[in-house]
């Protein structure tokens, strides 16, 4: 899996980091950011929830990054 | 579908005379039992606004988070198609859109991004320690005063009410007289109260924000007239827009969700228990009391083009009203829907909103609900409703759901 946050969409839900911290924070301005070395989603369902809790749909779960 | 297919498929929607919308609850915390025809197998159905208006209501959890954060609908109330669902609100909403949430992207966004930082997880925490307190000192004063109490007015409404003034920067001590413009203005009775309401909130916030221009502090506000001062916007009217719809939204919600929640907890005395035993249930609890309250049932939108959804079109100009409260008691996405339960997973409700307009300020109502809940029946333990039940009253159908009062004593 490969997390991203389309930050020019985000709106500051802040609901990917209230649902999965582990992967999601949002930065000092308030927006929506995967946490560093997280881009990988951890693996976790809970990403999956993070990304539909969205109300803007800014969490993208795409394919592994290629080698 | 062809224009009388369309004109077929509606009707069979709305069936014999659309059930009239909104309508009040007979119990404050299920939704109104005239609803019932709305909730069967159907997303959309069709409503009667109070003008005779026909609109949509979207009852269906699917259908509403894809329409909800669907751009071809507006918020603009000042278009002539805009539903409005009564007739006090409607001079005003014809001809003045509240900030934010009445603009569409990418006028919206323009505003909304000079709040977000000032509503960011971190923030909200951050208040915690000055939530507590404020909690606990309204408690100590009710445990001083004694039982009974009032709950409305000597917690529900003084908690977000001193959290948003401290938040912001308006003095708390004129709490007095926003909290009674913001009751006009949410609930008049009439026109002339709504349009009274907001001109004077406008002139109150104008002379304090033009204050701080001088004396600055350390509200969001003094942030907002800083930024002003250094990047040349939001200019003072849009500021001051800003400032009635985050002072107003600020407190009534939040009171209405305490005074409510309270009651709905008084009234189910086995979850409440439960609640009291494992404190650590109380986040999803405050999920489950969103879910299950849907306190702002009514979010309103109309279509700026023609729209297809769940085998109907959705005509450019047709007004949408979606009904918190049944969408979050879909019974395909929340198993026994009318049933309170923390067990469940209450996650996805939209009693926020879903899409661009999603409440601002809901991760500071989630801190507040659990701080205030939370220390109210830990500190408590004894609370109990002081009339009966079913003759303390509550607020009509076409504003803000919550109690009107609430005796309690402990």
């Amino acid at each position: 899996m490969r997390v991203a946050i389309d930050t020019d969409v985000c709106i500051g839900a802040g609901q990917c980091a209230l649902l999965a911290p582990d992967v999601f924070t949002q930065d000092d301005d308030g927006f929506g950011t995967v946490l560093p070395g997280r881009e990988d989603g951890g693996g976790g369902t809970l990403v999956r929830e993070a990304a539909r809790a969205c109300p803007v749909r800014a969490v993208t779960l795409g394919a592994p990054a290629g080698p | 579908m062809t224009t009388a297919e369309e004109e077929t498929a509606r009707e069979a929607a709305s069936g014999e005379g659309a059930v009239a919308f909104p309508q009040s609850r007979t119990c404050p915390y299920h939704p109104p039992a005239a609803y019932d025809p709305l909730r069967e197998d159907r997303p959309l159905s069709r409503v009667t606004l109070w003008d005779g208006r026909e609109v949509w209501l979207v009852s269906g959890h699917r259908t509403a988070r894809a329409l909800l954060a669907d751009q071809r609908f507006s918020t603009d109330s000042t278009r002539p198609d805009f539903p409005i669902p009564t007739e006090r609100a409607a001079p005003l909403r014809r001809r003045r859109r509240a900030a934010l949430l009445g603009w569409d992207d990418p006028e919206h966004n323009a505003q909304r991004r000079l709040l977000i930082p000032s509503f960011s997880l971190k923030r909200t925490d951050g208040l915690r320690p000055r939530i507590q307190a404020t909690v606990d000192r309204l408690i100590d004063a009710m445990e001083a005063a004694g039982p009974p109490a009032e709950l409305v007015e000597d917690f529900a409404l003084p908690v977000p009410s001193i959290v948003i003034c401290d938040l912001l920067g308006i003095p708390y001590e004129d709490h007095a007289f926003f909290e009674e413009q913001s009751r006009r203005l949410l609930r008049g009775p009439t026109a002339e109260d709504t349009e009274d309401a907001l001109a004077r909130l406008e002139e109150y916030l104008g002379a304090l924000v033009d204050g701080k221009r001088t004396t600055p502090g350390e509200g969001v506000l003094d942030d907002l007239v800083a930024r002003q001062a250094a990047e040349g916007g939001p200019d003072r009217q849009e500021l001051v827009q800003l400032a009635t719809i985050l002072l107003v939204a600020g407190h009534e919600t939040t009171a209405n969700m305490i005074s409510l929640g309270t009651y709905t907890l008084l009234n189910h005395p086995e979850r409440l228990a439960r609640l009291r035993a494992d404190p650590g249930l109380l986040p999803a609890a405050v999920e489950e009391l969103l879910r299950f309250l849907s306190i702002a049932d009514g979010m309103l939108r109309v279509a700026r083009e023609d729209v297809e959804t769940d085998g109907e079109v959705i005509r450019a100009g047709d007004g949408v009203v979606f009904s918190t409260s049944l969408i979050n008691r879909d019974g395909t996405v929340y198993a026994a829907p009318d049933t309170l339960d923390w067990d469940r997973s209450a996650r996805h409700h939209v009693a926020f909103g879903f899409g661009i307009h999603q409440c601002l300020g809901q991760n500071l109502a989630r801190t507040e609900l659990e701080i205030a809940l939370g220390t109210l029946l830990r500190r408590l333990p004894g609370l109990r409703l002081a009339a009966p039940a079913e003759e303390i009253p509550f607020k009509p159908g076409d504003t803000i759901q919550g109690m009107l009062e609430l005796p309690v004593a402990w």
